[in-house]
């Protein structure tokens, strides 16, 4: 920097207008930024790498039986459409709320742990843009890891076994395309309670300023979630724990379409997600920005 | 509002964290510009109030205006013609240097993003700009938070001790830099706990000492409180200390191996040189001491007593071996 101060005088104070980035474009800066993690891509890997093993261990084994305990399972050579229903199954009780907290859990602790909470908020954006960019962004991330996982799985499962019909939970039979259709519909479906599992983890990311403490504590709840549904006695609540509208999405897969499960789910997922979101916001807004 | 209002005016600002009270009703006057050093040891709170006015902390009692500004109320909005850092500017290590400028550019709205080049080659870092942050030395990113800054086109910077952990060219380069800046009529807050640093910039500051400002106001006014000290070297020196106590306006001589020290005004000082001469005594040289800041430093900040903690004189020790580091490099002023 030898020659800073003879450095041709460019006009550094020109004035400039004041006009602040809306929260669409922090959005969309959170997302240029969740592409240049090595974590994002972890994830998402782990949702891409399932499904072809699914697939690779299926072909080469040829154990068809084994993977019969559901009519998905029994299908799995009849039907390439097969593979993505049991990927769901499988997917969706841990592995996608996994891969969901490890981005969701990370989204503001990150900031604190780079010392970059104050760096940002030093801009031109104000706190509730930061933080509504960081919740759209982690749940972005949950659409594409579910979209994705759910794309490789059929895929591969196409590829292997043809796009033909399939036979639905109620035993009626559903042509190809409109399985491929039911498909994308019921992962969208379980996208629901994900994003409560996604608005808890922002939640503890923005609380702890601690990634791993934020992740752990994401896949914490809804072990938790499961423990209490499990214990006897508890019947009542089973309705309205989390854990249990990662199912929502097989009603879809019933002739004639249940939509009880979607709409049942989609408040209670509402009542996880949203006291989550505002208590974040109100932490975001409030917290001492300092350290780093 | 807006250009009317000063830069940074801030009335009673009280920070207390539990049962320790980290800024003390702090009042602090910056004017457009104004290169405005904010000097204390470390712990004395210029960080804590730094980051209050730049909302990242809220005051538990006062009120910071930044332009007329509260960040408290207005958010954003209050940072508008203001950038700046706190402590060491942090950045994403995964990113390179121009990626990091281009998304804080994002941030910044408007034209921010066509000068990202410009900024990097401001600070001499475009060679650079291709490199992730995580490879970047500490003064490399200091440099880079300057860069960042700019993106603003701000009207006041706001500055943490930014030559802190640069080495001896670094801190010169930094300083031009400051300086230039200020040059073109940007106003600076530099909090810094480096007297020769804040000496050679800043035209006013504020002296705080354990949350509190035990100063505001011109550095010339403060040198003058002080009484302006000198350094003697003549052809006798001991001749010279005896010629130097008995005239009057002269105080505080001593003498040592490498001369004599008073303190006097200017006139006073023509009247000593003209009696040396008168008694046969040639001068060597005669010259303003630069320890002028330092001990009006520690007058302001010491002069409750000995009793503080342990870090605060781990800290006075800091400063002071700052000052010598200086004066080792002879800075342009002879001693």
């Amino acid at each position: 920097m030898s020659s800073v101060a003879s450095a041709p005088a460019a006009p550094i104070t020109a004035p400039r207008s004041a006009r602040a980035p809306s929260t669409l474009v922090v959005y969309g800066w959170e997302l240029r930024k969740l592409r240049s993690q090595k974590r994002t891509y972890l994830g998402l890997g782990l949702g891409v790498i399932l499904p072809l093993i699914f697939v690779i261990v299926q072909n080469v084994h040829q154990q068809h039986d084994r993977a019969g305990d559901t009519i998905f399972g029994r299908q799995i050579t009849q039907s390439g459409l097969a593979t993505p229903v049991l990927m769901l199954l499988f997917e969706s009780v841990f592995f996608l709320p996994l891969i969901a907290s490890l981005v969701a859990g990370d989204i503001v602790a990150a900031e604190d742990g780079n010392g970059t909470l104050k760096t940002i908020l030093t801009r031109s954006v104000d706190r509730g843009q930061v933080f509504a960019a960081k919740a759209l962004a982690a749940l972005s991330y949950a659409v594409v890891a579910v979209f994705l996982s759910a794309a490789v799985a059929t895929v591969g499962g196409v590829a292997s076994w043809g796009f033909n019909h399939v036979e639905t939970f109620s035993g009626s039979v559903v042509s190809a395309s409109e399985a491929l259709v039911l498909v994308f519909a019921a992962n969208a479906c379980y996208l629901i309670p994900l994003f409560a599992v996604a608005c808890i983890g922002v939640l503890l990311s923005t609380a702890t300023r601690n990634s791993t403490a934020s992740v752990v504590g994401t896949i914490g709840v809804v072990i938790l979630l499961y423990i209490i549904a499990g214990i006897p006695g508890l019947e009542g609540i089973k309705p309205y724990l989390l854990t249990e509208q990662f199912e929502n999405w097989h009603g879809l897969l019933r002739t004639p379409t249940d939509w009880a499960p979607v709409t049942h789910s989609l408040w209670v997922s509402a009542l996880y997600a949203v006291p989550s979101l505002i208590a974040g916001y109100l932490v975001f807004l409030r917290r001492d920005v300092a350290g780093g | 509002m807006g250009d009317e209002a000063p830069p940074v005016k801030a009335r009673g600002l009280v920070k207390r964290y539990k049962d320790v009270l980290a800024v003390d009703h702090i009042d602090l006057n910056v004017r457009t510009g104004d290169v405005y050093g904010f000097l204390g040891p470390n712990g004395a709170g210029k960080t804590t109030t730094l980051r209050m006015a730049l909302g990242l902390i809220a005051p538990t009692e006062g009120t910071v205006e930044l332009f007329g500004r509260d960040p408290m109320r207005s958010g954003a909005r209050a940072l508008e013609g203001v950038a700046g850092f706190v402590e060491a500017p942090r950045f994403y290590p995964y990113m390179t240097g121009r990626k990091n400028l281009e998304l804080l550019a994002a941030l910044d709205g408007d034209d921010a993003g066509k000068r990202v080049e410009e900024v990097l080659e401001i600070v001499e870092l475009a060679p650079r700009g291709k490199h992730k942050v995580g490879g970047y030395s500490h003064g490399m990113r200091q440099r880079l938070g300057i860069a960042a800054a700019l993106l603003r086109r701000p009207r006041l910077l706001i500055l943490d001790e930014p030559a802190t952990g640069l080495d001896p060219a670094g801190m010169r380069d930094m300083r031009a830099l400051i300086r230039r800046l200020a040059d073109e009529g940007i106003t600076v807050l530099l909090s810094s706990h480096q007297l020769p640093e804040v000496q050679e910039l800043c035209d006013r500051v504020a002296i705080v000492d354990r949350g509190k400002v035990v100063y505001e106001g011109a550095l010339a006014d403060l040198r003058r409180q002080g009484g302006a000290s000198y350094r003697l070297r003549t052809t006798d020196d001991a001749r010279a200390y005896e010629v130097a106590r008995g005239q009057s306006g002269v105080g505080g001589a001593s003498a040592d191996e490498h001369g004599v020290s008073f303190q006097a005004d200017e006139e006073h000082v023509g009247s000593l040189s003209l009696a040396l001469a008168s008694a046969g005594i040639g001068i060597l040289a005669l010259s303003p001491q630069l320890a002028t800041l330092e001990d009006l430093f520690f007058r302001l900040t010491e002069q409750d007593g000995t009793d503080g903690p342990d870090v605060r004189e781990g800290d006075r020790n800091g400063i002071a071996n700052d000052l010598v580091n200086v004066l080792d490099q002879g800075a342009g002023v002879s001693r």
